[in-house]
């Protein structure tokens, strides 16, 4: 008897799509710099490392079950170690970017020593608890500015214009697109296969050999240094940094209503949140605090009416997925599986 | 440095402890109770202090008076936001919760901004804001910390008598406990969560017309009174309430010495001794059997 | 009479289907045994009879009234109640207090603290103890008496057996009969065959989720029991 021949894969025929689209999309807005506006590239930048940071909060709350209110501490010690490095040492505010990364990192390691000690809801506030600390840290520091903040001006002053814009709007096409493609390899690659496992449940994966610990440690890790990547950039835009805006709580409150207005724990989910986050800030623009308002009810509606966000209810309505992470069977050859036969009848009526 | 030096600072964090007691309260009992945090806790405070302001504007009539406005007004509306917007999402799943009620403290911190706008508010509660007790050695005890702490002891002493001896303080335990023998006892929990909730944000009503009373507020306070509150109930134990007490006295006194430097350093040091605590002794001051 | 009737009861687990149109029969003062392996789906029946899961409309009655859809919390109140398996008892409550606990609902009936004393004496000494410190046989004793606190028309005891030492079982057993006089109906879902069918007047056998062997125990021979125990 001939078992059926099959595949094991992820590629879908949409994802196959997707991905040329996606590249024609790269080549253009690599080469926007020549052909937009200054103000266009600010809006792409913004756009791009907004994606950027919802992906580094996604990657711990949707895909690592980690759920954190002050991720928002590595976005301020990305900008402090842009700060001090180009202002004080004297090092290109741009290979700043990539270091910054590398501190975040590190600095989270002791920082997961402190509050893995917490459980859940107190692990997220411990989180906030520990920017808060950082942000109090710093405002007491004159020689990088204290609480009133210090300006980089001086550190990119030496830069052509057309050059600083281009690199800055490079860099954060680079983390936009980089993080989204790094989460995805992430995924696909074993330490996803264990993130999916212990997502479904701690002892079922531990007793199948995943070190779960070890495995949060490392997501943590690597959300703190993708967040410190962009913290880096986001200050090199704005060019003015203080510890009450890089440290402040503003920046998770955008990275979680991304996340969730567009879809927790999918790839697609933080790229279509920032779009929807872009279009209501447009449509409310005139309005000040209603669009915080607004953005607040709509993530609870979210919670209440389609867990999964906009690009969730999407993907399971369509099956689309851009960037597939499970893996599917493809069966080849000549006989398709058939429905199984029903159950045994009871014992009772057998007799 | 002086007796008084080395004396009022640790005095007047005691009593600090007693606003910071208030404060955590609620936050302990939403947890113990529900296993939830309500990342709007803080802007519950500043909701109540906002809440008095209206009142005592309103009607005219004392600020600790309006208490007796501001408390079920708050206890209305929790017993409202729990049934209609918390236990639909209350599950296995701390995700959920955890995100409405962040959506909350987004939303009603934005809300205070569009009617009360971002400017310093505060109540005007006459001579008690600034009499004090002199005890001599150049030491004094304001009137307000002194009767703020004795209304804390009050509400845990309450709160323990009725955990302790009423029916409902029993069927708070056993929900806490297990939430389906409960239900088979006939407790309803919808309704009993509600009620936790309410009583939660009457005591943290309470919290906040002293805060309104004691200092300035702005929409945007919440979350830093989330964090003393969160950190007092760690550094106390979960579980307790006069363990809830004892953390929040030594972040008291932490945050006044810290505040003889300068007011972020009172802060800090608040946040010091947290992580001390944290590392050192996780299970807090006064532990009881609950997991974090 | 029929206190209560289950009729055609499937019940699933996500798409896992536990129990398979169970029909269960129980008569106003006769004992019912509900015998059957790990996993038969014994206790699934009695989660479904109590509310714990929903069942499908219609397909429970009691006392003359529909009650599948209806809230575990009210159930109790129509006087049902349950010892569940592993006792489940209060660990933050003492031993009165989880007896109290029994009576949350207020139905009116014989069974008072004192009278619960008066059957478990035991229970008495050790009243203010926290619950779970208790013995596993004395565990067992509060959790019947924190299900008669609730003065039920039927008792639903669930692997009241499971954990103790046999001459433990044979104290509990002797306090069944007092339960009955009082105008309790009983039923026992027990893996001890031989107790269970020397107290019920009626035994069914639950066997992957569908009902193997109904009726009085003496129409059975040990053969048919181990038959419709194990399928084979």
């Amino acid at each position: 008897m001939n078992s059926p021949r099959f595949q094991v894969g992820s590629a879908t025929r949409l994802s196959r799509g997707a991905w040329a689209a996606g590249a024609a999309l790269l080549v253009a807005l690599v080469l926007a710099p020549w052909w937009a506006e200054d103000s266009d590239l600010r809006s792409i930048a913004e756009f791009a490392y907004l994606v950027a940071i919802a992906q580094m909060w996604n990657l711990l709350a949707g895909y690592g079950g980690l759920i954190s209110v002050g991720q928002h501490a590595f976005i301020g010690i990305g900008g402090y170690v842009l700060l001090i490095l180009s202002l004080n040492a004297g090092i290109s505010p741009f290979l700043c970017v990539p270091i910054a990364g590398v501190v975040s990192a590190l600095v989270a390691i002791p920082v997961a020593g402190v509050v893995f000690r917490l459980r859940g809801p107190y692990f997220a506030i411990g989180t906030w608890a520990v920017a808060d600390i950082f942000r109090l840290i710093l405002d007491d520091i004159p020689a990088i500015g204290g609480g009133s903040g210090k300006s980089l001006t001086s550190a990119l002053m030496a830069i052509p214009g057309w050059e600083r814009e281009a690199t800055t709007y490079w860099i954060a096409l680079g983390l936009g697109f980089g993080l989204t493609l790094g989460v995805y390899l992430l995924l696909r690659s074993r330490l996803g296969l264990a993130l999916t496992a212990i997502r479904d449940g701690v002892p079922a994966s531990e007793s199948l050999g995943v070190m779960v610990g070890r495995v949060k440690l490392l997501v943590f890790v690597a959300s703190a240094g993708g967040l410190g990547l962009a913290g880096a950039l986001i200050y090199l835009t704005k060019l003015r940094i203080s510890p009450d805006s890089a440290f402040s709580v503003d920046w998770t409150v955008l990275m979680i209503f991304i996340v969730v207005i567009g879809g927790i724990g999918t790839i697609e989910g933080p790229i279509v949140g920032t779009a929807v986050f872009f279009l209501m800030r447009g449509l409310l623009a005139d309005y000040g605090p209603w669009y915080l308002v607004v953005l607040g009810s709509v993530a609870i509606l979210v919670m209440f009416k389609a867990r999964g966000g906009l690009w969730g209810w999407v993907a399971s309505r369509f099956d689309l997925h851009l960037f597939p992470t499970r893996r599917r069977i493809r069966i080849e050859g000549p006989q398709p599986i058939t429905a199984t036969t029903p159950a045994a009848q009871s014992p009772a009526a057998e007799r | 440095m002086s007796f008084f030096d080395l004396v009022d600072p640790i005095l007047q964090g005691l009593l600090l402890g007693g606003l910071y007691a208030l404060f955590a309260i609620g936050l302990s009992l939403t947890f113990g109770i529900m296993r939830m945090v309500n990342i709007a806790h803080g802007d519950i405070i500043i909701l109540a202090a906002y809440v008095t302001l209206v009142v005592v504007n309103q009607f005219g009539i004392y600020p600790l008076a309006a208490a007796a406005v501001v408390i079920p007004v708050l206890a209305g509306f929790g017993y409202l936001m729990q049934r209609v917007l918390l236990n639909p999402v209350l599950g296995d799943d701390i995700l959920p919760p955890l995100l409405v009620t962040f959506g909350l403290s987004v939303i009603i911190q934005n809300l205070l901004l569009v009617v009360f706008s971002a400017d310093s508010m505060g109540v005007h509660a006459g001579a008690i804001q600034t009499a004090s007790i002199s005890l001599g050695g150049g030491l004094a005890v304001g009137w307000l910390p002194l009767v703020i702490f004795i209304v804390a002891v009050l509400v845990i002493t309450s709160l323990e008598l009725l955990f302790a001896h009423t029916k409902l303080g029993r069927a708070f335990r056993a929900t806490s406990d297990d939430q389906t023998m409960a239900q088979l006892m006939g407790i309803n929990n919808r309704h009993l969560y509600a009620v936790a909730t309410a009583l939660a944000f009457g005591v943290t009503a309470i919290a906040g017309v002293f805060l309104a009373v004691r200092t300035t507020f702005v929409p945007t306070l919440g979350p830093s009174k989330l964090l003393v509150a969160f950190e007092v109930v760690i550094i106390g134990g979960m579980g307790s309430l006069w363990g809830t007490l004892a953390g929040a006295m030594l972040v008291g006194v932490a945050q006044a010495i810290g505040f003889r430097y300068d007011s972020g350093s009172g802060i800090l040091a608040g946040h010091l001794v947290f992580l001390a605590v944290l590392l050192l002794r996780p299970q807090g001051l006064i532990a009881r059997t609950r997991d974090l | 009479m029929s206190l209560c009737s289950v009729r055609r009861l499937s019940a699933f687990y996500g798409d896992f289907q536990v129990l398979f149109d169970v029909d269960l029969e129980i008569e106003e003062g006769r004992t019912v045994a509900i015998i059957g392996a790990n996993g038969a789906g014994k206790t699934t029946l009695l989660r479904s009879v109590t509310g714990v899961l929903t069942p499908a409309a219609d397909s429970i009655h009691f006392a003359g009234r529909p009650i599948a859809g209806l809230p575990a919390h009210t159930i109790v109140a129509q006087g049902i109640a349950m010892t569940p398996e592993g006792r489940r008892l209060f660990p933050s409550l003492s031993v009165e207090e989880n007896l109290m606990m029994g009576a949350y609902a207020g139905r009116r009936g014989p069974w008072t603290l004192k009278r619960v004393y008066g059957l478990f004496p035991v229970l008495s000494e050790r009243r203010r103890m926290p619950a779970v410190v208790l013995s596993g046989g004395e565990q067992q004793m509060v959790a019947i008496g924190r299900a008669l606190m609730s003065n039920p028309r039927l008792l639903l005891c669930d692997e009241i057996s499971l954990g103790l030492a046999p001459v433990v079982i044979k104290s509990i057993y002797e306090a069944f009969p007092a339960i009955e006089a009082e105008g309790t109906t009983l039923v026992i879902v027990e893996q001890d065959i031989g107790r269970a069918l020397a107290m019920a007047d009626t035994v069914t056998c639950l066997q992957e989720g569908r009902v193997t062997l109904v009726g009085q125990p003496k129409q059975f021979s040990r053969a048919d029991i181990t038959a419709a125990y194990f399928g084979t």
